[in-house]
């Protein structure tokens, strides 16, 4: 179910109905709602407490990234406790104040994590979805997608203008769309592939690959992808996707092609 | 094969022609002061010397003598003509007897009346100096295998001179083999162009390295200056790129390009195999190597994530960042003589790649290039002249091609030397500075062609596959 709404999410991309439109609208809150829930990744630090006593209230805060996992796939929790002298998470038990730890849920759990202490008991929750693969009633498919099929079904690569590495707007949303499809991914580690048209210099042209690359690799970068997952290289003009001479073709060639690492 | 890969004496004769003329349209727009320093670079303000070179007799009665005679003829012969400081006397205007030593030439010429009325006879030699040979200069000699050796003696006689006629007078020994009878004869064209060219040595035995797709991958070739013995050089199976042959002729510095990505690599001429250099961070593309005895390294790398120019020792030690700007900053190239002054490819002003000059330490940037998309460099060697590919009116569906320019580096004055004939890139200058060797698809695929640095005598080198990035050798 959690997986259509995400294909379609990429489908809207590329064409915007109206109902299509209200439908990205509720996707975007439902997002917005995950993002609200996992943005308590970083508190800021607590005051100094002031001297007196009564013990100050414990806070707790927990998150799971990725918030959404396939079938099989590990997730990481993290949490942070003040003020707690007893802190457990239901289903893992007694654990640090603050700590992560992996888990590899095989349904939609959710996590509930308990901080006790002098000031009193505080409680935080954090959901953790397992996409299941949908059943196809027509033919017998295969029980998951093999990570490249995932990949390749929902990465998109950028296009560049003529002789240019700027990121134009509609490929910067193209990569975002990637890095948040990466972020789900955690454990994936991508090559970006600079590429350039026939018609450049050779030389010239490896380096304006190499900077085709780089300029998506910041793209995701700042997108929120782990620039340590994220390799670049150039191929200048050596391996075209499209050998005829023609615009069409060399549109096709200027390119910034995201390939899942093995 | 070497004579395959050339036109023929008439081919040629059409060809420069229709070259004369065109760079007589294309000087009359850059100027005449221009015209006569570009010319410069070729003769050094000199008028061409005629010369004729008479075929050389056999010495022995051995068989091989012929078949090495004949090698040894059409490699001296094509030697002095590509050299761009001759008119080469066509061999068909050259007197029918031949001669093989000195006293050939000395000799009373009993064919001929006594016209001078005079005591003296007239002399051999004098049939070289009246019409229509009208010889100033000229070459002459025997060879001869014997005992698996063959002896080469070569004579240059200054025709006019009747005391003292002798220039040049050089024996050869070597193995009776057609790559001698080759080397032999590029000995003594450079002995000839040396005496007679201002004291610049001959190019007749440098080298070109250059890339190739015959073998099914692009590799690293390498081939003599006039196309002949085109052998592989790599054997890796990837993709080879920018091959740069060090000014000790003992390494060639290249790219490989991979699934594993783009670095630099270093093959060893001496010891005829790949040797180690350090992997230096992120991409490594576009080597360049300073002149001697630091044979310093410049190159592009991706290791703060855009290309930047680095320096480092032949080693790939005491790297050196000297570039940044966003965007591509490739194609460095040491100035030669002072290796004081890099020149590089920079997209920073216009956002198109065009030509700059800075220190090697960064500093001191100058644009050379006013516009347009203007690529790889290469000085002259005596550092006053960069020859580079430009197309001047550059953008989509603008037409126009990449053609071949030398531009004076003190006044950024330029002279266009290739015009309506495919896309043309990647020139080297020859270490004479005479002649420049660059890629061109005239023909339909791109191959290597060779043409003096005023732009005549534009010839093809390699017939055999995609043809790319030549790199002449430094001596």
């Amino acid at each position: 179910m959690q997986k259509n709404n995400e294909l379609m999410q990429q489908g809207r991309l590329h064409s915007f109905g109206a109902s299509q439109l209200r439908g990205f609208a509720a996707s975007f809150l439902a997002l917005l709602l995950l993002f609200a829930i996992a943005g308590c990744h970083h508190p800021k630090p607590a005051p100094p407490p002031p001297p007196p006593p009564p013990p100050p209230a414990p806070t707790a805060s927990i998150s799971a990234n990725p918030a959404t996992v396939n079938a099989g796939q590990p997730t990481t929790l993290t949490w942070q406790t003040d003020n707690a002298t007893d802190v457990s998470i239901d289903g893992i038990g007694a654990v640090n104040a603050n700590g992560s730890q992996s888990v590899t849920p095989t349904d939609s759990t959710t996590y509930h994590l308990t901080a006790k202490g002098p000031g009193g008991t505080q409680e935080a929750t954090t959901r953790v979805t397992v996409n299941r693969p949908a059943p196809k009633v027509e033919e017998p498919a295969p029980p998951s997608m093999t990570d490249q099929q995932l990949f390749d079904q929902n990465i998109k690569d950028a296009f560049f203008d003529y002789d240019s590495y700027s990121v134009r707007p509609q490929d910067a949303s193209v990569l975002q769309a990637d890095a948040q499809f990466l972020n789900q991914h955690p454990n994936w580690k991508i090559m970006v592939e600079g590429h350039c048209d026939e018609r450049g210099s050779t030389e010239y042209n490896m380096a304006l690959g190499a900077s085709r690359a780089d300029s998506a690799k910041q793209a995701l970068v700042s997108a929120g992808v782990d620039a340590s997952r994220i390799n670049t290289t150039s191929f200048g003009k050596e391996k075209p996707f499209c050998t005829e001479s023609n615009e069409q073709c060399w549109q096709q060639n200027r390119r910034a092609h995201l390939v899942l690492a093995q | 094969m070497a004579s395959e890969q050339r036109l023929s004496p008439s081919e040629m004769k059409i060809l420069r022609l229709f070259l004369s003329v065109a760079l007589l349209f294309g000087t009359s727009l850059i100027g005449l002061g221009q015209a006569d320093q570009i010319t410069g670079t070729v003769n050094r303000g000199k008028q061409r010397v005629r010369i004729a070179a008479a075929d050389f007799k056999p010495a022995t009665a051995d068989p091989n003598t012929a078949v090495l005679l004949t090698t040894f003829n059409q490699v001296l012969y094509s030697d002095l003509q590509n050299a761009g400081i001759f008119d080469v006397v066509s061999k068909s205007f050259n007197p029918l007897q031949t001669p093989g030593t000195p006293d050939d030439l000395t000799a009373c010429d009993t064919s001929t009346p006594n016209t001078t009325g005079s005591g003296s006879c007239p002399k051999k030699i004098d049939a070289w100096a009246n019409p229509p040979t009208t010889a100033e200069m000229m070459a002459f000699g025997n060879l001869g295998v014997s005992g698996g050796q063959v002896t080469v003696n070569g004579w240059l006689f200054d025709v006019k001179n009747n005391i003292a006629p002798q220039v040049l007078g050089k024996q050869y020994r070597e193995q009776a083999t057609q790559d001698n009878a080759r080397l032999i004869a590029h000995e003594f064209a450079d002995e000839i162009i040396f005496r007679l060219g201002g004291g610049i040595p001959g190019i007749a035995e440098s080298k070109i390295v250059f890339i190739s797709t015959r073998s099914g991958n692009k590799e690293v070739w390498m081939m003599d200056y006039d196309g002949y013995g085109q052998h592989q050089i790599t054997h890796l199976g990837q993709i080879a790129l920018s091959p740069r042959i060090s000014p000790d002729s003992s390494r060639i510095a290249f790219v490989e390009l991979s699934s594993k990505g783009v670095s630099l690599r270093m093959y060893s001429l001496l010891l005829n195999r790949m040797i180690t250099f350090p992997h230096v961070g992120g991409l490594g593309m576009s080597p360049a190597w300073g002149p001697l005895p630091d044979m310093k390294l410049a190159f592009t790398s991706t290791r703060s994530g855009d290309p930047e120019i680095y320096t480092s020792s032949q080693d790939g030690a005491g790297l050196k960042r000297v570039t940044d700007s966003k965007g591509p900053d490739v194609s460095p190239v040491w100035n030669p003589k002072t290796g004081a002054e890099i020149a590089f490819v920079s997209s920073r002003a216009t956002n198109l790649a065009q030509i700059f000059t800075m220190a090697p330490d960064g500093t001191n940037v100058q644009r050379l290039t006013d516009g347009g998309y203007a690529v790889s460099p290469s000085w002259s060697p005596d550092g006053q002249w960069l020859t580079f590919a430009w197309q001047r009116s550059y953008g989509p569906g603008i037409p126009g091609n990449r053609d071949i320019y030398v531009m004076n580096v003190a006044n950024k004055t330029y002279s266009q030397l290739t015009a309506n004939a495919g896309t043309n890139d990647v020139p080297s200058w020859s270490p004479d500075g005479r002649h420049i060797v660059f890629q061109s698809d005239r023909s339909g695929t791109t191959e290597i062609w060779t043409m003096l640095a005023d732009g005549t005598q534009q010839h093809q080198l390699s017939q055999t596959g995609q043809n790319s990035q030549p790199n002449w050798s430094w001596k």
